[in-house]
Parts: C-alpha cells; sequence; structure tokens
C-alpha cells in the first residue's frame, strides 16, 4: 500500500458509496482499497445509501469524485438520481463513475445521463486509476 | 499461438488457487484409504449408494417481478422436468421494506418476487401444490417471517405443515461478511433462527429451515478453503446458539444444510466438499459427542457459476458451468443449481435459463458420472489434496477461534476486512494474467465484438402493479385481526424465552407485511450497525 501522498491520484478525495439495497459489497471495497493505493483518500459510505445522503456526504467531505457500486440491475434510477441531486446542490461538476453489474447495452445510457465512466469486473484496476487521474486532472 | 509449455513453466511452482501446492504426480504414499461411502467420517459421501438411490435436485434459482409472472415461470420449470423451485426474492422483501418504503424504491420486483405478504405468496404458488414439491427461498434478514408465511400458504392450500420439504437459507451470520441483507444486530438474529430450527424440527420435520452459506463469501473473494473453514465456523455459532436455547443437537442436526459454490478448479472444488464433510463429521463428534450418524451427515446444495462467469464470449460461459457441475457431483452434492451463461451482467433470459437446466440434465443422464458412488475415491491425488484442504480449513478456524470467536470477528468487521483484503489480492491477480480468464485476460481477441444474445428487461410497469396490489392486500384485510397480531408480536418479542415462530404465523394468517412486522421487531432491538473498515 502507497504512503498517503503518492501515486496518480495523491491528494483527491473520493466517496465510494452504495446505494440503494444491495449488499454486495466486495467490489466497492476492492475499489476503495486500489483508490487508496493510488494515494487518494477514500471515503467508503458502507451499504444501504440513499442518494439523498450521498449527494450529502459527497458535498460534506468536499470530494472530487463520486463512485457509486451497484449490482442489483437499479443502475439507471439510482445513478439518476444522485446526479439529479448533485445537480440541483449545484455540485454537478463534481464527476459521477458507476460500478457492478452493468449489461453492455446499459453503458452508453448510463453516460448519456452525466455519467463520466463505467467499469465492470473486467475492467482492470490499473485501467480505472488512469481514467480517474485523467478525470481530476 | 504457443500452445505447448516452455521448459520454465513445465517445473515452475503450481498450485490450486487455495494455494496449496500440486505435486507434479501424486503417488500412493502420499495418500490414506478414505474409508467407505455412508460411513463416518463420510469423505466418500454419506449415502452407501451414492447417487444411485437418490439422484441430486435439480434446483434453479428464479423469480423476478410480480408474483404472477414467477408462477408462470415456476410452472415453466416443473414442466421441464425440473424438481424443485428455489424462490429469489426482491431486495426490499429480503431487506424488511415494503414496496412504499424510500428505501425500496426502484428495488421493487428486481433481482426477485416480491413478496410483501401472504397474498403475493399465495399468487406465487397458485396451482402448485405445496404438499409435492420442495422450495427453496434465498431469504436471510426475513427469514423467519418467509418461513411463516410459507406455512400460511400452506395452511391455505389445506397441505399438512408436516409434509413441507423445502429450505430456507436463514444464515445471518454470512449476510453480515458478504452479502448484506442484515437487519437486526447479531443476537436478536441469532435468535430468530433458533427460534425458526427449533419450531422447524418440530412442525415440519423435513423442512430444512437453515441453510449455512459459504457461497456468498466465496464470491466476495476468499478462497475454497476459507470458504468452508467460514462457513463451519458460522455452523457451529449456530449449533451453540441451538444448544443455549434448549435444543438437542443429535436432533437439530439431522436439519442443518449447507450451501457453497463451486469455481472452476476440478479437484480443489471436489476435495472441498469432501474434506468439507468430513471435517464437519469429526467437528460434532469431537466438540458435542454426537455420535449418531444422520446427525454427523454434512448435506449440502451448489451455485456453479457466479463470480466464475465472465461478460468476455458470454458463451463460454455454459462450458464453465459443465465443468463446475462435474465438480459438485464428484464431491457429492445433494442439489444443484447451474447459473445461466449470461448471469455475469443480467438476469437471465428463459433462453439461457433453459440451457442451465439442459446442462444438469446432461450430467446426470448422459455422463454416467453418477453411476458409481465417489468415483473420485482413492485417487492418490484425490486423497492427499482432500487431507490437505482439511488441514488448511482447520487452520483457518484455529485463527478465527484465537481472535476471539466468529461473531465477535464479525461484530469487529475483522472477518470482512479480511475478506476484502482476498478479494483484491485476487483481482490483481487476474490484472497481471497469473489467474487465467480465457477471452478475458488471456486468448482475448482484438477488437472482439462480445455477443451477448438476448436481453433481459424487466417490465418497468411490475413496481407499480405491486405498490397497487400492497394498497389493496391492505385494504382488504381484517385491520383488526392484523393490528392484534402485531401487538402479539411485539410482546413476545419483548422477552427473549418465547419462540416467536407461532405469532408470526399468526401476522402472516391476519396478512400484516413483512415490512410492518420488521418494524415492529426494530422498535425493539434496533438495526445492525455496518463496522465500516478498510
Amino acid at each position: 500500500m502507497s504512503a498517503a501522498g503518492a501515486g496518480p491520484l495523491a491528494g483527491k478525495r473520493i466517496l465510494v458509496a452504495k446505494p440503494g439495497l444491495d449488499g454486495h459489497d466486495a467490489g466497492a471495497k476492492v475499489i476503495a482499497l486500489a483508490l487508496r493505493d493510488a494515494g487518494a483518500e477514500v471515503i467508503y459510505t458502507g451499504l444501504r445509501k440513499s442518494p439523498e445522503f450521498i449527494v450529502r456526504v459527497a458535498l460534506d467531505e468536499d470530494v472530487a469524485a463520486v463512485g457509486l457500486s451497484i449490482l442489483s440491475g437499479s443502475h439507471q434510477e439510482l445513478s439518476h438520481e444522485v446526479l439529479a441531486g448533485l445537480r440541483a446542490a449545484g455540485a454537478g461538476d463534481i464527476p459521477v463513475f458507476v460500478g457492478g453489474t452493468i449489461p453492455p447495452q446499459d453503458r452508453a445510457r448510463l453516460l448519456d445521463a452525466g455519467v463520466r465512466g463505467v467499469f465492470t469486473n473486467d475492467t482492470p484496476l490499473a485501467h480505472m486509476i488512469d481514467e480517474l487521474a485523467r478525470a481530476l486532472g | 499461438m504457443s500452445a505447448q509449455l516452455k521448459p520454465a513453466q513445465r517445473t515452475a511452482r503450481v498450485a490450486t488457487p487455495s494455494g496449496i501446492e500440486v505435486p507434479v504426480v501424486a503417488t500412493r504414499d502420499m495418500a490414506h484409504d478414505p474409508g467407505a461411502p455412508g460411513v463416518y467420517p463420510f469423505t466418500r459421501g454419506i449415502f452407501a449408494d451414492g447417487y444411485r438411490g437418490r439422484p441430486w435436485t435439480i434446483r434453479q434459482y428464479s423469480g423476478f417481478g410480480s408474483a404472477e409472472e414467477s408462477n408462470r415461470r415456476y410452472r415453466f420449470l416443473l414442466e421441464q422436468g425440473q424438481t424443485g423451485l428455489s424462490v429469489a426474492l426482491d431486495l426490499p422483501t429480503q431487506c424488511g421494506y415494503d414496496p412504499d418504503h424510500p428505501m425500496a424504491r426502484s428495488e421493487v420486483g428486481k433481482v426477485g418476487v416480491s413478496l410483501f405478504s401472504l397474498a403475493e405468496m399465495e399468487t406465487l404458488f397458485a396451482g402448485i401444490d405445496l404438499g409435492a414439491i420442495s422450495t427453496s427461498f434465498t431469504i436471510n434478514g426475513t427469514a423467519a417471517i418467509i418461513y411463516a408465511m410459507y406455512l400460511a400458504a400452506a395452511d391455505k392450500q389445506g397441505v399438512p405443515r408436516a409434509k413441507l420439504t423445502g429450505t430456507i437459507q436463514n444464515d445471518i451470520l454470512k449476510e453480515y461478511v458478504a452479502r448484506g441483507t442484515w437487519i437486526f444486530p447479531v443476537p436478536p438474529s441469532m435468535r430468530l433462527i433458533a427460534d425458526s430450527v427449533l419450531y422447524a424440527n418440530e412442525v415440519t420435520p423435513r423442512f430444512n429451515a437453515i441453510s449455512i452459506a459459504g457461497a456468498h463469501v466465496r464470491d466476495a473473494g476468499c478462497t475454497a478453503v476459507e470458504e468452508m473453514a467460514y462457513t463451519l465456523a458460522n455452523g457451529l455459532a449456530y449449533v451453540d446458539e441451538l444448544t443455549r436455547r434448549g435444543g438437542d443437537v443429535a436432533k437439530f442436526a439431522r436439519r442443518l444444510s449447507f450451501f457453497f459454490y463451486v469455481h472452476m478448479d476440478l479437484f480443489e472444488e471436489a476435495c472441498k466438499f469432501r474434506a468439507g464433510r468430513r471435517l464437519w463429521a469429526k467437528l460434532l463428534r469431537e466438540r458435542y459427542g454426537v455420535t449418531d450418524d444422520k446427525a454427523l451427515q454434512f448435506r449440502f446444495g451448489v451455485v456453479c457459476g457466479g463470480s466464475s462467469l465472465v461478460a468476455a464470449q458470454p458463451y463460454n460461459n455454459i462450458v464453465r458451468v459443465a465443468i463446475e457441475n462435474l465438480a459438485a457431483v464428484l464431491g457429492g452434492a445433494q442439489s444443484i443449481f447451474t447459473c445461466a451463461y449470461d448471469e455475469a451482467f443480467q438476469i437471465p433470459t428463459e433462453f439461457s435459463a433453459e440451457i442451465a437446466l439442459r446442462t444438469q440434465q446432461i450430467v446426470q443422464h448422459e455422463s454416467g458420472v453418477a453411476a458409481t458412488v465417489d468415483p473420485l475415491g482413492g485417487s492418490y491425488y484425490v486423497e492427499w489434496l482432500t487431507d490437505r484442504m482439511e488441514e488448511g480449513m482447520r487452520g483457518v478456524m484455529d485463527g478465527i477461534d484465537a481472535y476471539g470467536g466468529v461473531v465477535k470477528a464479525i461484530e469487529d468487521g475483522w472477518l470482512q476486512r479480511r475478506i476484502a483484503v482476498r478479494a483484491k489480492e485476487k483481482k490483481d491477480d487476474t490484472d497481471r494474467g497469473e489467474r487465467v480468464v480465457v477471452g478475458q485476460n488471456r486468448f482475448r481477441r482484438e477488437a472482439q465484438a462480445d455477443s451477448y444474445g438476448e436481453v433481459f428487461r424487466l417490465d418497468p410497469a411490475i413496481a407499480g402493479r405491486v405498490l397497487e396490489k400492497h394498497a389493496q392486500a391492505k385494504r382488504s384485510r381484517d385491520a383488526a385481526r392484523a393490528a392484534r397480531a402485531l401487538d402479539a408480536l411485539e410482546a413476545a418479542a419483548a422477552s427473549d424465552r418465547e419462540n416467536l415462530m407461532p405469532v408470526l404465523i399468526e401476522c402472516c394468517h391476519a396478512y400484516a407485511t413483512v415490512g410492518e412486522m420488521v418494524e415492529r421487531l426494530k422498535r425493539l432491538w434496533g438495526e445492525f450497525q455496518e463496522p465500516v473498515r478498510l
């Protein structure tokens, strides 16, 4: 594990969140560990958080990015609610990424709705880190 | 393209996914005689005649949307020769929320059927004789309630409760660790489990009121050895709780059952079951002095697929599932569910679900693998690997004991953290290509256009219809009876000694909803506080 302050995401504060009732958190935790290895400061919400709660934490903690982990098939609705909540709070510039069991044909719809990137369990972690580093400058 | 191994690779260390170094060749001196099937410690299986006497149950997991739609799918599967039903429930039902609760928004009918009250269960099983089938419910946080509802549904059909066969998962410990549908803190959750298991022993003696599951911790990332070890540790915690509540282990142990995933390493998986079966029998004998063979017999169901399925070139998953199916049979499973090839990215279509069912039928009726008991028995490699795995499992269980037991390890988040770290290691191995996933990180065609086949689409109007039925069911019930039943539930729950099953069954008969029952219990017991440690 790299020391804080080193790595491609050094100094970035990132929220990893589990919206809705889906209890599969292995992916979210793997992502959180990988982000931390890349130097980010990671805030992990734990399970069963409402979109409203996630938006509030994103604002309160002044995060640079939000990652949503959804394996229950509710990725469209839940991502849209988080995006809308951030926009309504004037924080539409915080990039939102989505990971989980996302059918390939749903990817474009998520991106069209404003999701910045979609990752599935076959996305190499290095690739995800690169994409985040690019998005967060 | 070079399929031939280079000399360096041929001599390199090779280990199973659990990290057990594999010999180039296994020899006679490495293995010992496993004894006979049907005899303690049951290395070769719990039945002397293996699958000759009774083939494994083919049990496909399905259920989605509304009760009406799931009912149609069940009838289809039964007509196709399936021998047991397995009911998938939506997340609001699993987490104890009615469909109109804010937390249920966007999840109603998604990953399973919504069963908010007995009214929906009656619809789910309409035209299906509950006395003639066995039904398995993947339900944990609200398992006691769903079991009560099943008994009430049987009462309504006029089926004697003693005739019912089936399983509720009812394993809360692994929910805290890996699957996440916990509701209450650990102690009252353990009470609900003990109440339902002890009640089932008396009232539905052919029904498995608990299925202690390793499947989910496995899919969350741990190894085959850890999967079995954590599961047996949870099993012992339930035995302790049941014993503390006056249960007789020699009696209730006969109805304990287990549930696992099988991944791709054929021999490690088959040996996992052989080692686990033997270790469970030894633990019950060593720790509790159980001697009755029936109580020592380790019975288990298996899922083939899950996280070992791959979204890239998804049709390859049909082959993966067939190999896993074989491993489960060689390990002596009592019931098997084969995943559909498209489960890596969606809820299966009828087309993919049928292939999954046919895969099992081909293994059962064409492959000949079930013709003789434990055909791997006596193989030097298999007996040696079974021994190594049993040692590994004991080691993991000793580690949990040293920490202070499995309940403490879960309440502190210690076990969860170990699994998360293991999941990260597995992901890193895959990213580096050390763990080969054909079509994904090896033998991937560049510019590969993955064909995903037919797309499953849930009818978006389902949630609305479920909400309407929920309102309707609450309007048309005898409100006074429901209120009385809920009051009685709260009163019974306030005392630690009373078995809650009779009051839960009355709540179901009175058409109280799952959300109402859970709400009453939350008032008394509070909710589990998840330890979020990374």
